[in-house]
């Protein structure tokens, strides 16, 4: 055996450890898409909040000129109609960023020889899976009992927390986005009004660095 | 300090091989379809190297069913992972040799 025989000999072992363990093939490019589909979201979000409320609070002006003790409550009935529309933003963006994350992985999967459903990912899934399932489970649960302030910190927590539980079976990035977002979500917690804006910072810019970081490192 | 090629393990001398040991050095358990996936190999070639590593007590294989379907895993025992270790710091050695020569 030659020197170099040698050291291939090495990197391959080296090569079919990590992609026997890891999923290596997750997409930068998928993340930086993922944070600006959440960006446009937000965007959306903050335009409509401001139009309700702006009507909301003229309705109020209006019937505080008849009644100077009327309650907000009494148009309560726009508020739902509001959170189902902040829901539905927030499905599109979501379904959008898996199905780009799928798409991309793919191509990643094919080029650098990985399976794309194979022992690691299917890992990689159910340790994720767990942690999203329980703050989706909730996240219903905090809605329906009408908690909306809490919504955004909740899906910042329980996002990191998916990703760090899911962290080890990739690349090591992904433990410190999700460090990010847990801190992030509680920060959001203490400040309550401020959801969207965390919001759009947890799963906009946080997921713009995240990808370009893989991006640069590993993509090419 | 001079090592020859004879205390590289006989039983890596097949790539093959080789590659199955690194997958069960890096993971608990890897079961057949997984590795026959990442490998890239037949069903044949893969059962007759897999038979090979465990006649040399290197791995052990643990039967189990999925449903119906029939789910074999494999683990690398501490003598296989010993002789892993060795032929990796074997193979690192003879670099290092071949760069003083």
């Amino acid at each position: 055996m030659e020197e170099t025989e040698l050291q291939n000999e090495l990197a391959s072992i080296r090569s079919i450890m990590e992609r026997s363990s890891k999923f290596i093939s997750l997409s930068g490019l998928s993340g930086i898409l993922a944070g600006v589909y959440a960006l446009v979201g937000a965007g959306i979000a903050y335009k409509i909040i401001s139009d309700v409320t702006s009507k909301f609070d003229a309705v109020i002006g209006n019937l505080r000129l008849r009644d100077p003790d009327v309650s907000v409550g009494v148009v309560y009935g726009g508020e739902s109609v509001l959170v189902e529309k902040l829901f539905i933003i927030a499905l599109i963006v979501l379904i959008a960023s898996i199905t780009t994350a799928i798409i991309l992985s793919n191509r990643q999967a094919k080029k650098k020889a990985q399976p794309m459903w194979g022992a690691v990912s299917r890992q990689l899934m159910f340790h994720m899976s767990v942690p999203l399932v329980t703050g989706g489970a909730l996240i219903i649960i905090l809605l329906l009992h009408g908690y909306y302030g809490i919504v955004s910190a909740v899906s910042l927590i329980f996002y990191g927390l998916a990703l760090f539980s899911a962290s080890n079976f990739t690349f090591g990035e992904v433990k410190y986005l999700g460090i990010c977002e847990i801190i992030l979500g509680l920060i959001a917690a203490c400040l309550p009004g401020h959801g969207l804006l965390f919001w759009a910072l947890g799963f906009g810019v946080l997921h713009i660095i995240y990808g370009a970081r893989i991006y640069f490192k590993y993509d090419k | 300090m001079n090592i020859s090629f004879d205390k590289l393990d006989k039983a890596f001398e097949n790539r093959v091989r080789l590659q199955i040991m690194s997958v069960l050095a890096a993971n608990e358990r890897y079961d057949f379809n997984s590795l026959k996936d990442l490998l890239n190999i037949t069903d044949g070639n893969l059962a007759s190297h897999l038979k090979a590593l465990e006649k040399e007590e290197y791995i052990t294989v643990h039967k189990s069913f999925l449903g119906r379907k029939p789910n074999t895993n494999y683990e690398a025992t501490d003598k296989g992972k010993k002789a892993f270790k060795d032929h990796l710091n074997t193979l690192e050695q003879l670099i290092k040799q071949q760069k003083l020569a």
